[in-house]
């Protein structure tokens, strides 16, 4: 019996991922070197403060694109559904804490009001509209994004069309001083949250039943649900999370980026770059493409403006010519 | 009587694959469903488990007098069958421990539990392979994880669906070790299969299904064994 299986001594596997990593690592080591090219002449251009400085922007903004993005990627590694409502679900979270913060003056109860009424709304979204037709892909697309058409007018005649910042909690107010650096304490707040976050989602992906749960029903949705697991249950739970982090995006975002009609749009663009540049469905993906499209934003606006959706969409479309499956995703 | 198939009738779209097969699984016993290619085993499977199931034009399948032609998949298996599907299908991306696991449930009889433990008591191979990913595992390996896998949802009825597929003799006589020896307690074993040796070996009694579904053959092994008729005109050997 102990005999049995000991093919697997040599495995080909094995030898293959180790062949793939080497090659990896040199495809790296290459890579690097117009990096370091652009590092430099970067620096030629500003100050070493406002270098950091906008690294922190790209971290900052990248944090906020993150809690979509995760969700983002959740929704399409376990269900195969492209939610663009999510842009939606991100400026109506934003708006309803603006109302909370006015209601009751607090910040944390909006966060938690916010994200828990997107929840809601995720579970309307996929229990009501999207499963009658569950796996028809352009349905699909077109019912996300017309529900991010309908959040949006809605959310204009609710609450009209001028920018509006959500307030801050005041110990969050000004800027933090280092030496002669100083950096708005808000933007390092969100970094933290996300870094958390991260933190959390990937502590439930790789040590957690449920993680394991999902990570299951990536591979094969059938054979979980074959081995008794309600998957159906699992993917609404999934949706509603992802939808959490929708609404808790749009306060945490909005309190800095201000909120305004056409930015569920733009925000939702920035998401989708992220997850087609990390790979969709790969939790590591969304956090490595949250901090490329970051930085690429935050340098791209303060060096050559005028190109900034270029110097975007650019290195994403070289990247998904040489790895069509984002940089961590998986081939389906 | 523990899974009975009464005249049931399936297809998918409009090709009928299997009509008014009847079937019957008593607990604690071993049925060998055996065929050629094509006459309709999966389809059968895929009706009991409800995995892409088949349209179910007449007949029913009960389970501990349950239905199950109207019920999703997941509530199959919890009422105690286990899926060791064709093919495998273990979650390539899950370690060895976590596609035991993930899955688990504890017994509804009082049947000694499957745990982790007995699991890699009955396949010391997974014990040592139990950090590996699934992807990463030989086939052998695969099928006995995928064994390991259905027997932690602590099932009263393996439902096995080609398990020989693609196994060297070596690992596929090992693993038939194994199911001797768990087979009658508490177990009853629906193995459909091409394997002749397998069925003969394992199998309290043996159904050969021909086409559209219909079982042509009942018979224990040794019947089938002294009967060459019927493994020529049914088995092709």
């Amino acid at each position: 019996m102990t005999d049995i299986g000991a093919e697997a001594e040599f495995d080909p596997m094995e030898t293959f991922a180790a062949e793939s990593r080497a090659k990896r690592n040199k495809t790296l080591a290459l890579s690097s070197i117009p990096f370091a090219v652009l590092i430099w002449w970067i620096l030629t251009q500003m100050s070493l403060e406002a270098f950091f400085s906008q690294i922190l922007n790209g971290l900052s903004f990248g944090a906020v694109l993150f809690f979509l993005a995760s969700g983002f990627t959740l929704i399409f590694g376990l269900m195969r559904i492209t939610n663009l409502a999510h842009g939606g679900f991100y400026l109506v979270g934003g708006y309803l804490g603006i109302t909370t913060v006015r209601a009751t003056g607090s910040f944390w109860l909006a966060i938690l009001v916010s994200a828990l009424s997107i929840m809601v709304l995720g579970l309307f979204t996929e229990r009501v509209l999207l499963r009658p037709i569950r796996g028809l892909a352009q349905p699909e697309v077109l019912l996300t994004i017309g529900l991010t058409f309908i959040l949006g007018d809605l959310a204009l005649a609710v609450w009209g069309g001028d920018p509006m910042p959500i307030p801050k909690p005041s110990w969050l107010n000004g800027a933090l001083r280092v030496g002669d650096f100083a950096y708005p304490r808000y933007r390092l707040f969100v970094i933290a949250c996300a870094i958390l976050m991260g933190v959390f989602l990937f502590w439930i992906e790789k040590k957690t039943r449920w993680g394991a749960m999902v990570r299951a029903g990536v591979d094969d949705r059938e054979m979980v649900a074959a081995l008794g697991v309600n998957i159906k249950a699992v993917f609404t739970g999934a949706f509603m999370f992802g939808a959490f982090l929708a609404g808790f995006a749009g306060v945490i975002g909005g309190a800095f980026l201000t909120l305004l009609p056409g930015q569920d749009f733009e925000i939702l663009l920035f998401a989708l770059a992220v997850v087609i540049i990390g790979g969709l469905g790969s939790l590591k993906g969304a956090m490595l493409g949250v901090v490329i499209v970051g930085l690429i934003d935050s340098f791209g606006k303060a060096l050559v403006p005028e190109l900034s959706f270029f110097t975007l969409f650019a290195p994403m479309a070289i990247i998904l010519m040489v790895r069509p499956q984002g940089l961590l995703g998986k081939l389906s | 009587m523990m899974l009975s198939i009464e005249g049931l009738s399936c297809s998918y779209g409009t090709a009928a694959i299997i009509e008014d097969l009847h079937l019957e699984v008593n607990a604690g016993e071993v049925l060998s469903v055996l065929g050629r290619n094509g006459m309709g085993k999966t389809t059968m499977v895929s009706a009991i488990a409800g995995i892409r199931p088949p349209e179910v034009r007449r007949g029913s399948i009960t389970f501990a007098d349950r239905e199950l032609t109207t019920m999703a998949s997941f509530e199959v298996a919890r009422l105690g069958i286990g899926l060791v599907p064709q093919g495998r299908h273990v979650f390539g991306s899950l370690t060895v421990v976590e596609n035991l696991n993930v899955t688990a449930r504890p017994p509804t009889s009082g049947a000694e539990p499957w745990t982790l433990e007995r699991v890699f008591d009955f396949f010391p191979r997974l014990a040592e392979r139990s950090t590996s990913f699934a992807r990463n595992l030989s086939g052998g390996e695969q099928q006995m994880l995928a064994i390991g896998r259905a027997l932690m949802t602590n099932p009263s009825l393996l439902l096995m669906d080609e398990p020989s597929e693609g196994l060297a003799p070596i690992v596929l006589g090992a693993i038939r070790d194994r199911l001797l020896e768990i087979k009658g307690r508490d177990l009853s074993i629906l193995l459909v299969e091409q394997n002749l040796g397998l069925a003969l070996s394992l199998a309290d009694r043996i159904a050969i299904m021909g086409a559209h579904g219909q079982i042509v053959w009942t018979g224990t092994p040794d019947e089938l064994r002294r009967d060459e008729e019927a493994k020529k005109n049914h088995l092709g050997v």
